[in-house]
């Protein structure tokens, strides 16, 4: 029998894997993106698993809006991410500073 | 072990080894793979967790479409990955430092007693008539109709955003406005001339 702290330890694992990922990758702006899908795809693994442990379906739903929403997030930020090659031929976070924050 | 423990703990492996090349792979062409290799062994996951639907939800959805659209993103742009790489190594002890911070966290608190198997025993498995996508859809559309509907709009945003930002018009490209072709008139092209017959001249055709 599995626990289901095993499938935690694997959520965790793999949000602390996508953390170390933004800390490593922090210029490059495709790979950040990745880390965030990453992120969300610990989170999804934790709602699956209670919601299988807990024999209630609202995990699961939870899980598919969790989906439509990174979907969308991908989408926009790889368009913005086009976007900002073409005006500035870079995708490192350090020449993104028009605003001047 | 069972079957299902053999399985868990082996995709389990593939999926932390698929998501550390993703972090640290030199190339984005191989860490977007190591990616489709991570959200497949996920559905793979989900499977020992009866979620079938969403296990291959996230196989056609992410392997199929978002994963496609990195690679299309990656392949097409031409970046200068020496730059981009600089400074890889001088976050490592940081970045490592507080994720094993939190992984070890996480553990302390995970293998406690209110996880364990004790006290939160795996259910039983359902037998061959359980359907999985009729029990969510069952839930979906009804008790969250609404945050269904919010979901399709936000995919209606996610479309106009991504074709109004990459939409662009090329001064030096050429073509045709057919709006203008349809309402075009006859006077605009064709000029009547109206001018008297002029007599011939005296020598003949031929020359």
């Amino acid at each position: 029998m599995i626990p289901l702290s095993h499938y935690l330890i694997l959520g965790a694992v793999m949000f602390s894997l996508s953390v170390i990922g933004i800390f490593l990758n922090r210029k490059n702006l495709v790979i950040l993106l990745m880390s965030i899908e990453l992120m969300l795809l610990a989170v999804n693994i934790n709602f699956v698993a209670f919601s299988h442990y807990l024999q209630d379906m609202a995990g699961q739903v939870f899980v598919f809006f969790v989906l439509t929403v990174a979907a969308a997030e991908s989408a926009i930020g790889l368009a913005i991410l086009i976007v900002l090659f073409r005006n500035k031929h870079s995708i490192n976070v350090e020449d993104v500073d028009g605003l001047k924050g | 072990m069972t079957f299902l423990q053999t399985a868990f703990y082996f995709f389990a492996a593939v999926m932390v080894f698929a998501a550390t090349m993703v972090i640290t792979v030199r190339n984005p062409v191989k860490s977007a793979l190591f990616l489709v290799l991570t959200f497949f062994s996920a559905a793979c996951v989900w499977l020992t967790l009866e979620a079938e639907f969403l296990a291959i939800v996230l196989v056609l959805v992410y392997v199929g479409a978002v994963m496609v659209l990195f690679l299309f993103v990656v392949m097409m742009l031409d970046i200068n990955l020496a730059r981009l790489r600089a400074g890889f190594t001088g976050y490592l002890p940081i970045g490592g430092l507080v994720a094993v911070l939190m992984v070890a966290e996480l553990i302390f608190i995970l293998t406690g007693d209110s996880f364990s198997a004790d006290n939160l025993p795996r259910p039983e498995g359902h037998g061959g008539s359980y359907s999985n996508t009729r029990q969510l859809g069952s839930v979906l559309y009804t008790f969250y109709v609404y945050p269904f509907e919010i979901a399709a709009i936000i995919l209606l945003v996610a479309i106009i955003a991504a074709i109004v930002l990459t939409l662009r018009k090329r001064p030096d490209t050429k073509y045709l406005n057919p709006a203008d072709q349809v309402s075009v008139r006859r006077e605009d092209r064709v000029r009547l001339v109206k001018m008297p017959a002029e007599r011939r001249h005296s020598g003949n055709w031929s020359s």
